[in-house]
C-alpha cells in the first residue's frame, strides 16, 4: 500500500501491548488533510492508546503507522521533527504553573523555533486571540477556570504552527458549560481547516465536527464513516454504546 | 570576660569564620554536583542510575570523618601535597552532594511525569524539559528541605578538625588547650554554631509552612 500525499495519519494494522496485555489488536485507518476524526468508545478500548501512537508518546508493537510522513513503526524515527509537526492537548491541561500565560506558549516558540522573545510574544498574543484568552496574557495557570486552561493549552500547541493537531480526551475533566467553550474552539479550528484527531466522550460534538468516526472496541475499529454512524449503528455494541451514551 | 582575653574570642571568632567558608564551599561544591546527580538518579538509563546510585551508597555509607582522612591523604599519596582548606572542601562537596543529589531526586520526581511529557510534546529537548520546565519547579519544592541540610553541612564541617583545618571547633580546642577552660571555650562555640544554624532552620520552618499553605 503506498501512502497517498494527502494522508497524514495512517495506520495499517497496527498493535500496541504493554507487557502481556495487548491494547491494540490490528487498527486500520487514516486521516486525510483537513479532516477530523473523532475515536470513540468505552475506557480501555484503546482510543487514547492509538492517539498517543500517532505522535510517539506511545511506540507501537506492530504493524505500520505514519504520521506526517514519519514511519512510526520504525526504529530510527527522528522524534523531534516529528513534534514540531503534530501538537496535542490532554485531559488535564498540563500548563507549566511556574510559567504565566503568555510564557507557557513563547516556551516552545523561542527553544525549539530559536524565535526572538518579542516575536514569540506576537506570536503568543495571536494563537491566544484564537481561543479567547489575550486578556489572560499575563495571569498564572492556578488563577484560570479549567475551560481557561485548556484553552490556553490549545493555544500552546498552535503556537508551533502544527500541521495535525490532537485532543485526548480535552473536556472530560470539565464541567458542559466550560465544556461548551472549549468546543467551541476546536469547531473553530476545524472550519479553519486544521487536521484532527480527537477521543473524546462528547457524542454530540463527535457527530456534528467529525468527518469520519472511529467506534473502537477490544483493541480494533469497530465500526466507522461518518456522523450518521451514530444514528443508525450497524453492530450491538455500538448501539448500546450509544444507546447509553445519549 | 570570663577568663578569656579579647585575642582569645576573636581567636575562636576566626574559626567561625572558617566554618562558614567551608560550610559554603560544600554547598556550593554539592549543589554542582548534585544536581546532574538528582537528574541521572531521576530520569538516567540503567546504567547511569546504578553508578550514580553506588557512588551516593558509598559516600552515604562512609562516615564524613573518614571521607576527610581519604581525600586529605589520599591524594598526598598521589604526590600532591593539599591544604586542607581544598581536602576539607573536596570531602564535603562529596559528601552534601550525596545528600543533596537524593533530597532533590525526590523534588524532581514529585513534579508529574506529565510535565515532561508536554515538554517533550512541545518539541524541548530533554535538557530543554528539564532546565525549563522541571526545575524550576522541582526548586520550589526543593527550598524548605535544601535550607534545613545547609544545617547539618554547618555542623558536619566540624569533622574536618581531623586532618587539622582551622575551623570553630579547632580554634576552640586551641584555645581550651591554653587557658583550661574547657566550659567557657565550648560554651562560646556551641553559641556560635547555634547562632549559625539557628536562623537556617527557623527559615526552613518557614518556608515549609508557606509552601505547604500555597498548596492547600
Amino acid at each position: 500500500m503506498e501512502t497517498s500525499v494527502d494522508e497524514v495519519v495512517r495506520f495499517n494494522k497496527v498493535s500496541k501491548a504493554f507487557g502481556l496485555v495487548e491494547i491494540l489488536k490490528g487498527v486500520s485507518f487514516s486521516v486525510r488533510r483537513g479532516e477530523v476524526v473523532a475515536l470513540i468508545g468505552r475506557s480501555g478500548s484503546g482510543k487514547s492508546t492509538a492517539l498517543r501512537c500517532i505522535n510517539g508518546l506511545e511506540r507501537v508493537s506492530g504493524g505500520e503507522l505514519h504520521t506526517c510522513g514519519h514511519a512510526m513503526h520504525a526504529s530510527a524515527v527522528d522524534l523531534a521533527v516529528l513534534r514540531r509537526e503534530v501538537g496535542i492537548v490532554f485531559q488535564s491541561y498540563n500548563l507549566f504553573p511556574h510559567l504565566t500565560v503568555a510564557e507557557n506558549v513563547m516556551l516552545a516558540p523561542r527553544k525549539v523555533r530559536g524565535m526572538a522573545r518579542k516575536a514569540a510574544h506576537e506570536l503568543a498574543m495571536h494563537v491566544l486571540r484564537q481561543v479567547g484568552m489575550e486578556e489572560r496574557a499575563d495571569y498564572y495557570p492556578e488563577q484560570l477556570s479549567g475551560g481557561q486552561q485548556q484553552r490556553v493549552a490549545i493555544a500552546r500547541s498552535l503556537a508551533m504552527e502544527p500541521r495535525l493537531m490532537l485532543f485526548d480526551e480535552v473536556t472530560s475533566a470539565l464541567d458542559p458549560e466550560l465544556t461548551g467553550e472549549v468546543l467551541r474552539v476546536i469547531e473553530r479550528l476545524a472550519a479553519d481547516g486544521m487536521t484532527m484527531v480527537l477521543v473524546t466522550h462528547e457524542m454530540a460534538f463527535a457527530r456534528s465536527v467529525a468527518d469520519q468516526i472511529m467506534f473502537m472496541h477490544q483493541g480494533i475499529v469497530w465500526e466507522a464513516g461518518s456522523g450518521k454512524l451514530l444514528d443508525e449503528p450497524t453492530t450491538p455494541e455500538l448501539r448500546q454504546f450509544v444507546g447509553n451514551g445519549l | 570576660m570570663n577568663g578569656l582575653s579579647f585575642d582569645q574570642v576573636l581567636f575562636i571568632l576566626r574559626g567561625a569564620g572558617w566554618t562558614l567558608l567551608l560550610a559554603g564551599m560544600g554547598f556550593v561544591g554539592g549543589a554542582l554536583v548534585g544536581v546532574p546527580l538528582a537528574l541521572a538518579r531521576s530520569r538516567g538509563g540503567r546504567v547511569l542510575r546504578a553508578v550514580t546510585g553506588a557512588y551516593v551508597q558509598l559516600v552515604q555509607g562512609v562516615p564524613l570523618p573518614v571521607i576527610m582522612f581519604v581525600v586529605y591523604f589520599g591524594i598526598s599519596v598521589g604526590g600532591f601535597d593539599l591544604p586542607a582548606l581544598v581536602a576539607a572542601g573536596i570531602a564535603m562537596t562529596a559528601y552534601s552532594s550525596a545528600y543533596l543529589g537524593e533530597i532533590w531526586k525526590g523534588c524532581i520526581q514529585a513534579v508529574p511525569r506529565t510535565q515532561w511529557e508536554a515538554a517533550e510534546c512541545l518539541a524541548l529537548t530533554p535538557l530543554q524539559r528539564a532546565v525549563h520546565v522541571i526545575l524550576p519547579q522541582a526548586a520550589r519544592i526543593a527550598v524548605a528541605p535544601t535550607v534545613s541540610f545547609l544545617v547539618q553541612i554547618v555542623k558536619n564541617s566540624s569533622y574536618a578538625v581531623v586532618i587539622g583545618f582551622f575551623d570553630l571547633t579547632y580554634s576552640a580546642r586551641v584555645v581550651n588547650n591554653s587557658t583550661f577552660k574547657p566550659f567557657v571555650v565550648f560554651s562560646i562555640a556551641a553559641a556560635l554554631y547555634f547562632a549559625i544554624c539557628y536562623p537556617l532552620s527557623s527559615l526552613s520552618y518557614r518556608l515549609e509552612r508557606r509552601f505547604n499553605k500555597a498548596r492547600a
